[in-house]
């Protein structure tokens, strides 16, 4: 795999290529739009999902509160069970103590379950590197391996796809990695997940090895927990000798009962269902039932940074439910690829930020400002969190870490004179007097009007024109109000 | 009640029409408006560019030009939301307790529509508009103040006036502030596909709450030539028979 976010540009310049692909586009407004509508009649049905989302965020919220306790609480039933845990402090040491395990068996690949953490460890370049080939087995993240491509969205993916390109990345890939696709491959969704299966079936039953995620880690049982749709992760959890699961230390859920509300909120906000397919819950090992040497690597890589940033960290509630990737305006045109992170779309802008620190590279810098703050992400969150408000948050913190920075220096400089202007009505009343003279040379030369006959300014000096280029502006009035106001006396005279 | 207006910067600067439309609207329904002139901005451009130190003398010049006032009312969702709900978050932050406490002393502000529905208790202000007419309902008029459909309700009273509904209306128009000049052609992108929105109505007018989305959404309709006008509510409201 080639394929890499690493010195990927800054979002604007990132969104304006995506912006460009006409394919992309359709693909996603497609796909957005027909899973928006899908969790929204699901979501309504449920009387009381506004009591759910406010128990969501306070089952994290305390859980996170006391987290070092639940940990520990969580290694010892694990342990109690028969697995090993592992705790690792970065990807680095994450991959590392994969790779070992994978080394001490002797095995050259691993099939997995789709993970979030094992992307953003960079898991499957890492064994790579090791001679260890890691399959992917959901569908949409067999798609993007064989296209030798990048995810753009948590729960699909492949969502940038449609499926003339995937029969195409199915006809080409596939015999490089294991069973040919059929010679009479269609881009029907039937034929083409029939292939996926065939294809993936003899890896499943060749694996000695599967490498998992969590969606919850039960605390107090020691349970691991896989939510999926398609029964691919219920062969990896069930068939293979050995079982890795990488989990996020945030995952962790104290006791079973706390599953109650999780898996209500998840599904029906991430693929809009009442209920997923298939639940894996799985404590410790089982003699003659399944993986016989389980591990568990727990992982922070930035997890704790975030939980020290007293805004911030209502971002670790997040389930990984996508829902405001898929009602996010920015996200529906400009899809995942634009953010440069596995996690796109508003979680992303916050997420990375968090859990990288600001003020380190110019592309996690540009992620909290790739919102309008319309806060459709806020309202769409399962476990409610305020991301508009993490979001300005996290442009404060960029701010600071820019302040003295030369490359930033003239939106600071504006922000600076505005704020100045701002400080008294005497100088915005100086500001406006000039504008009002800009706004009877424009009424005098500007032949252009507006619909209801306001002169328009269509071009416009930089950086006027990052406005201008494809808006027009109304000319400034000759009068502001306020000197309508003290002409007036508030309009009586 | 002593009621001031907080025209914002934006109206001020470039919208005076939308200003002297409350001015009128509010008098006419026994309301003597009162402009503190002390008045500026809300501070919301340099809060929500991640510029808060910056916003601190802002906030308080706010807090010092509306002190003895019962009820603030503005023309704009946006700003309301920023008094409402950012205010006391710069004040924390600056790390001046008297800030904090003349915040929070401050006086209700209220959007437009809720000051009309809520406050005075009216729906139907006594407005003639004969106009075709669809309406964008703004994100932080929808999302932080929840007005819901109280624009609705005031424009369905209005004599003349044919209200269309507009399609996916409360996706955002791609305005969001300096996003509109940061991520220029995203912001581009979503005004085109609500501007598209807006011509499938066949609407004459496009009404709205908020003249700097107005003024993004009627940027990219102009550049279109649509002949679609765009126009804030309080112009509609307080237009009556013997005016047009």
């Amino acid at each position: 795999m080639t394929a890499t976010f690493v010195g990927m540009p800054a979002f604007p310049a990132a969104a304006r290529a995506a912006l460009a692909d006409t394919q992309l586009r359709t693909n996603l407004a497609h796909a957005t739009s027909t899973i928006r509508a899908k969790r929204a009649a699901v979501v309504d049905e449920v009387a009381d999902w506004e009591e759910l989302r406010v128990a969501g965020a306070a089952i994290k919220d305390n859980t996170l509160h006391h987290l070092d306790t639940h940990l520990v609480t969580l290694e010892a039933a694990l342990e109690a069970r028969g697995a090993t845990v592992h705790w690792a402090r970065d990807a680095e040491e994450a991959c590392a103590v994969v790779a070992s395990i994978a080394r001490s068996h002797g095995v050259d690949e691993v099939v997995k379950v789709k993970s979030m953490a094992t992307q953003e460890i960079g898991l499957n370049e890492a064994l790579a590197e090791q001679g260890i080939a890691a399959w992917e087995t959901d569908l949409a993240e067999l798609i993007v391996q064989l296209g030798d491509d990048l995810p753009s969205h948590i729960l699909v993916p492949a969502i940038h796809r449609n499926r003339a390109e995937i029969r195409e990345i199915f006809r080409s890939s596939m015999a490089g990695a294991g069973r040919p696709a059929p010679d009479d491959l269609t881009d029907d969704p039937a034929a083409l997940a029939g292939a996926a299966r065939l294809h993936l079936r003899e890896k499943f039953l060749r694996a000695k090895m599967a490498v998992s995620g969590a969606n919850f880690a039960v605390a107090d049982s020691g349970t691991l927990v896989v939510v999926e749709s398609e029964g691919n992760g219920r062969m990896c959890l069930t068939l293979p000798e050995v079982l890795v699961s990488v989990v996020g230390i945030e995952k962790v859920v104290p006791t079973f009962r706390d599953l109650d509300v999780f898996l209500q909120l998840l599904p029906r906000s991430s693929t809009g269902e009442r209920m997923n397919p298939y639940t894996s819950t799985w404590s410790g090992i089982t003699p003659g039932d399944g993986p016989q040497e389980m591990h568990v690597v727990l992982l922070d890589n930035g997890r704790t940074r975030a939980l020290a940033d007293e805004v911030g960290r209502q971002a670790l509630r997040c389930i990984r439910c996508s829902a405001c990737l898929n009602v996010c305006p920015v996200y529906e045109r400009t899809g995942g690829h634009a953010y440069g992170s596995v996690y796109p779309g508003p979680i992303g802008a916050i997420l990375n930020p968090l859990l990288k620190g600001v003020g380190v590279d110019e592309q996690t810098d540009s992620l909290p400002y790739a919102s309008s703050l319309c806060g459709a992400c806020f309202d769409a969150c399962p476990v409610r969190i305020d991301i508009p408000t993490v979001l300005v948050e996290l442009r404060a913190q960029v701010v600071d870490a820019r302040r003295g920075s030369v490359s930033h220096a003239g939106e600071a400089a504006a922000m600076k004179s505005a704020a100045w202007t701002f400080g008294t009505s005497r100088r915005l009343e100086l500001v406006e007097r000039g504008s009002g003279v800009l706004g009877h040379v424009a009424d005098r030369l500007v032949r252009r009007t507006l619909p209801g006959g306001r002169r328009a300014l269509s071009r416009l000096p930089w950086p006027g024109s990052a406005w201008s280029d494809a808006r027009d502006l109304p000319a400034p009035p000759r009068e502001s109000f306020r000197a309508w106001w003290k002409r007036t006396s508030g309009g009586r005279s | 009640m002593r009621v001031a207006l907080m025209v914002t910067c934006v109206n001020d600067a470039m919208f005076p029409g939308t200003g002297q439309a409350v001015v009128t609207l509010l008098r006419r329904l026994g309301v003597d408006v009162e402009f503190p002139l002390a008045q500026t901005c809300c501070a919301q451009p340099m809060v929500n560019t991640g510029y808060l130190d910056e916003a601190v003398p802002v906030v308080r010049n706010f807090v010092s030009a509306f002190e003895g006032y019962d009820a603030i009312v503005t023309p704009s969702g946006s700003c309301a939301g920023c008094a409402r709900h950012q205010h006391g978050m710069v004040a924390r932050r600056s790390g001046d307790a008297s800030l904090v406490s003349a915040v929070a002393a401050a006086p209700a502000t209220y959007e437009l529509s809720e000051f009309l529905v809520d406050v005075l208790g009216v729906e139907d202000v006594g407005a003639y508009f004969p106009h075709r007419v669809t309406y964008h309902p703004t994100c932080h008029s929808l999302r932080m103040l929840r007005v819901g459909d109280r624009p609705l309700r005031l424009l369905r009273a209005v004599r003349g006036l044919s209200l269309t509904e507009l399609p996916a209306a409360e996706e955002c128009c791609g305005f969001g502030g300096t996003f509109a000049v940061k991520n220029a052609a995203t912001s581009v992108a979503m005004g085109a596909d609500k501007a598209r929105h807006v011509r499938d109505t066949g609407a004459e007018v496009l009404v709205a709450g908020d003249n700097s989305c107005l003024m993004h959404i009627g940027g990219v309709l102009s550049r279109q030539q649509a002949g679609v006008r765009v126009m804030h509510l309080a112009e509609v409201l307080a237009a009556t028979e013997t005016l047009s």
